[in-house]
């Protein structure tokens, strides 16, 4: 049977499918979470998903999940999550940080086991708080606590005490700051908008429906079992169900202010700093039979691509631009065989910008060397559920948020579901569900 | 919450100071744990003919040292008065004035059980005096008794026998620690078919066997607002009794919920029964899950207290919504569903102010005493299978409810039962993991008080 199987895993992989999801609502930054610890969430998330597949002690192939914004504390956050949940204590996990891609590439790295035969269950996701970031003493007081630790007299103490400055007692907070560039990413969204010329309009529609989007599918139950209430909060704190056109038009721009072109990016059309978490079971085939757990969709491939947006090659969110001609190719796929699209609004000049990029012949030949336009997508498949616009965007987390609800809404509907993700660093992952037949 | 007058008076000094004050002494309940023995002092049978004599065979069998006569200054566990030959109100007399010199004897926690026949099963007008005249007999001891003993009644329906199934399965209930708080109670017991007692006798010695602590094994339950108070309690004792569990609550309480299915090894399932489709999704997940569902516990319920002259149209539709026209839904859909098992158990949570009515809960009246209702008119329905529906109705029972209650009120309310307390959610959960249990298959459309004999409601 071992022999067997290893055979057929040379010849071609396993499928590796999406079992369910979990996620804790998303609090808006300074909210409901602004006390909760990355392992407080992730525990939440874990225990969610755990109670409710039944997955009480159960030892699970593996866990892989990471934080954007983490502190030296949260040393091996997954697996301390994992000794803090209902799971048994013998269930490996390991950490991944790709920025905002993070959730989605644990999804792609445990499902490439299951598929190799080397793990049969896995549990993929993410979390992140803004609220209870890491702040790190400057560089100046660090080294000075650091020779303070290594002096061996009083008189060497106070000695490197002595070289202490006032102004190595400020802090230094994270920042969303590239740190090669030294801009924010809503500064580099601002270019990138700009040179798609993305009008105020239209990122205020895009966000808008977002909010539409997500407040129906609340309505329709569609989170019952996608989510667990957590510290009181039952829904996502960001959603505005009853945001108007009107409300948008009238929020002042906070990004690209400086730039030539009119600012378009406010607060209502750009993702806020979110608390929250979210995980994902994965599992082969057999394993789903096996233990009587629904097959909610198969996850079929995934491509990562990087730009240069150090030089200016490119913006600094249109990584995933890049990576999806490569996934439709090896896939022998077009916009036309996919039934949804989540694409991460990181901002809603981030979708508009990449779909105005898969448009233009021009920049699909001269960039992306294609033959010509990627193509145009339908707007009545994208986000159809709403995204990172209403339901906020703890970065680490939304890989995982959006891989659940995508496989939930292809069991319901079948077809098949494209997830683009961008990230900081230049860097995007893209990936392909379908819905089992 | 806690009832501190109880842990009060159950120290030293307090305790003499309330004896000589003549104030009341309620006791700490003897409770169930699995392992417990069943009796550590000997039991008395009184009364005599073949249905006594068999019977005090049968408790032999149990290892539970029998006694047919009162031995002056022995202590007794329990005695049970068998009367199903009573047939004139002449007959009670001697065992009656028996169990008068047995009651003295009793240990703390002590049981008075009586078996007799139902006077609704008899045209004879001497004969049913004599049966009604067991009823009121065994309520008034029932009162007088002292130290956490109880006081209850089995009674036999139609032909059966001291010694069938569910008249043993009742009576190894009422003299365990799982009967607490069951205090003036009757239990009717009806004989089973032969078909569905072969059907649980193959069950029982499929699943159940060498596991006599863990009754429910190999079934699989659901618990409905189970986030909480005594719906998580359930969901507990079940699970203790071997149960596979479903937890299901509103959406909006998932994350309790979620502790509640981690604690008992079991599934949460976010939904709200109010919905159409709830009962489909319960037996859809279940089928998914479990292969099927053998034990439904519509627990879920919800108070919206006004005087009547106060009451609006949302209050009264929301309770009638929750506690009953939900579960009218879900039981259709349950029965049409070969996912609900041949054998299944639907238990009801009704309320005493379903029974009794109470002052400001004229809704909550209404759905509780509509549940009762239903589950009598439904029996017949699962009558005759191995499928039964009965309902468990909790007076005063300590939980975030009851702790909203105005403090004076609360500590009168406590006080007004037989054992002079409120009870815990445990022993309702009890009675619920009995009810759903194979030893209940006989009972059938009952309603089982577990209220320490309130006089609410009596």
């Amino acid at each position: 049977m071992a022999d067997q199987a290893g055979a057929q895993n040379a010849a071609s992989p396993r499928t590796a499918v999406v079992i369910g999801g979990n996620r804790i609502p998303f609090a808006r930054s300074g909210g409901a979470y602004a006390y909760s610890s990355n392992k407080d969430m992730l525990i939440a998330a874990l225990d969610g998903l755990v109670a409710r597949f039944g997955l009480q002690g159960e030892r699970i192939g593996e866990v892989a999940a990471g934080a954007v914004l983490k502190h030296s504390r949260d040393f091996n956050l997954t697996r301390e999550a994992v000794l803090g949940s209902a799971l048994s204590p013998e269930t490996p996990a390991y950490d991944l940080q790709q920025a905002c891609a993070t959730g989605l590439e644990t999804v792609v790295g445990l499902s490439n086991k299951i598929k190799l035969g080397q793990i049969e269950s896995g549990i993929a996701g993410g979390v992140d708080s803004a609220s209870d970031a890491p702040i790190a003493v400057s560089e100046g007081l660090r080294r000075v606590l650091l020779d303070l630790s290594r002096a061996k007299t009083t008189q060497q103490k106070l000695k490197t005490l002595a070289t202490l400055r006032p102004k190595d007692l400020s802090p230094s907070a994270p920042t969303t700051g590239e740190p090669r560039t030294g801009l924010s990413m809503g500064e580099h969204q601002a270019l990138t908008t700009a040179a798609w010329e993305i009008t105020r309009e239209a990122q205020d529609e895009l966000a808008f429906r977002s909010h539409r989007n997500l407040a129906a599918a609340y309505e329709r139950g569609f989170f019952t079992d996608l989510m667990t209430p957590y510290r009181g909060l039952t829904k996502d704190a960001n959603l505005r169900a009853d945001t108007s056109l009107e409300k948008l038009a009238t929020l002042k721009p906070v990004f690209g202010k400086s730039l030539d072109a009119p600012a378009t990016m406010t607060a209502g059309n750009s993702t806020p700093l979110t608390d929250g978490a979210a995980v994902v079971l994965l599992g082969s085939e057999e394993y789903a039979t096996a233990n009587n757990l629904p097959m909610l969709a198969n996850i079929v491939d995934a491509e990562a691509a990087a730009v240069d947006f150090v030089h200016g090659d490119e913006g600094l969110l249109m990584a995933p631009v890049h990576a999806l001609p490569r996934l439709l190719e090896r896939n022998g796929l077009t916009f036309e065989d996919f039934d949804f699209f989540e694409i991460h609004e990181a901002f809603a000049g981030t979708v508009l910008s990449s779909l105005a990029a898969w448009e233009d012949a021009d920049y699909c030949k001269r960039v992306l060397g294609l033959d010509g336009a990627l193509g145009s997508i339908d707007r009545a498949k994208l986000n159809v559920n709403g995204s990172s616009l209403a339901a906020g965007h703890p970065f680490a987390a939304t890989g995982g948020r959006i891989v659940a609800s995508l496989a939930k809404t292809l069991s319901e509907k079948g077809g098949r579901g494209l997830i683009s993700v961008c990230a900081a660093g230049g860097q995007g992952v893209v990936a392909i569900l379908e819905a089992r037949n | 919450m806690a009832d501190t007058y109880l842990d009060l008076v159950n120290t030293p000094l307090p305790g003499r100071i309330a004896k000589a004050l003549g104030l009341p002494r309620p006791s700490v309940l003897r409770r169930y744990s699995p392992g417990e023995t069943l009796a550590l002092d000997p039991v008395l049978v009184a009364g005599a003919g073949a249905g006594a004599d068999a019977l005090a065979d049968v408790l032999l069998g149990w290892d539970i040292e029998v006694r047919r006569h009162v031995l002056p200054g022995e202590k007794l566990s329990a005695a049970v008065v068998v009367l199903d030959r009573a047939a004139s109100p002449a007959d009670l007399a001697a065992p009656m004035l028996e169990l008068g010199q047995a009651v003295r004897l009793l240990v703390p926690g002590g049981r008075v059980i009586g078996l007799l026949r139902s006077s609704a099963d008899t045209t004879n007008p001497a004969e049913a005096a004599a049966r009604q005249g067991i009823d009121g007999a065994i309520r008034s001891v029932a009162h007088e008794l002292r130290n956490g003993a109880t006081a209850n009644g089995i009674v036999l329906r139609g032909d059966a026998t001291t010694t069938d199934a569910t008249t043993l399965g009742a009576l190894r209930f009422l003299l365990s620690g799982r009967s607490a708080y069951v205090d003036g109670q009757f239990i009717e017991v009806t004989s089973l078919p032969a078909a569905s007692a072969a059907d649980l006798a193959a069950a029982d010695t499929a699943a159940g066997e060498g596991v006599p602590d863990q009754p429910l094994t190999g079934k699989t339950a659901v618990v409905t607002g189970a986030a909480r108070g005594i719906g998580a309690k359930i969901a507990e004792v079940l699970a203790r009794d071997g149960a596979r569990v479903i937890v299901v609550d509103v959406p909006a309480a998932g994350e309790q919920l979620a502790r509640v299915a981690n604690s008992v090894s079991g599934t949460a399932l976010q939904l709200d029964i109010t919905a159409p489709d709830a009962a489909a999704r319960i037996l859809d997940h279940a089928a998914q899950r479990y292969g099927g569902v053998d034990i439904v516990v519509h627990n879920a319920g919800i108070t919206r207290d006004k005087l009547l002259a106060n009451m609006d149209a949302s209050r009264w539709d929301s309770v009638i919504a929750v506690n009953i026209a939900s579960q009218l839904r879900m039981n259709e859909q349950l029965l049409a569903s070969p996912v609900f098992s041949g054998t299944g158990r639907i238990i009801s949570l009704a309320s005493t102010s379903g029974i009794a009515g109470n002052r400001g809960q004229s809704n909550y009246a209404a759905s509780k005493a509509g549940v009762i209702g239903m589950v009598r008119a439904q029996a017949a329905a699962f009558d005759g299978g191995g499928r039964t529906i009965n309902a468990v109705a909790p007076g005063f029972i300590e939980t975030d409810m009851t702790a909203k209650i105005p403090p004076l009120t609360r500590q009168v309310a406590r006080r007004l039962s037989s054992l002079q307390q409120g009870g815990l959610p445990v022993d309702v959960a009890e009675t619920v993991a009995f009810l759903a249990s194979d030893a209940a298959a006989g009972i059938n459309g009952q309603v089982l008080r577990v209220c320490g004999q309130n006089l609410v409601g009596a």
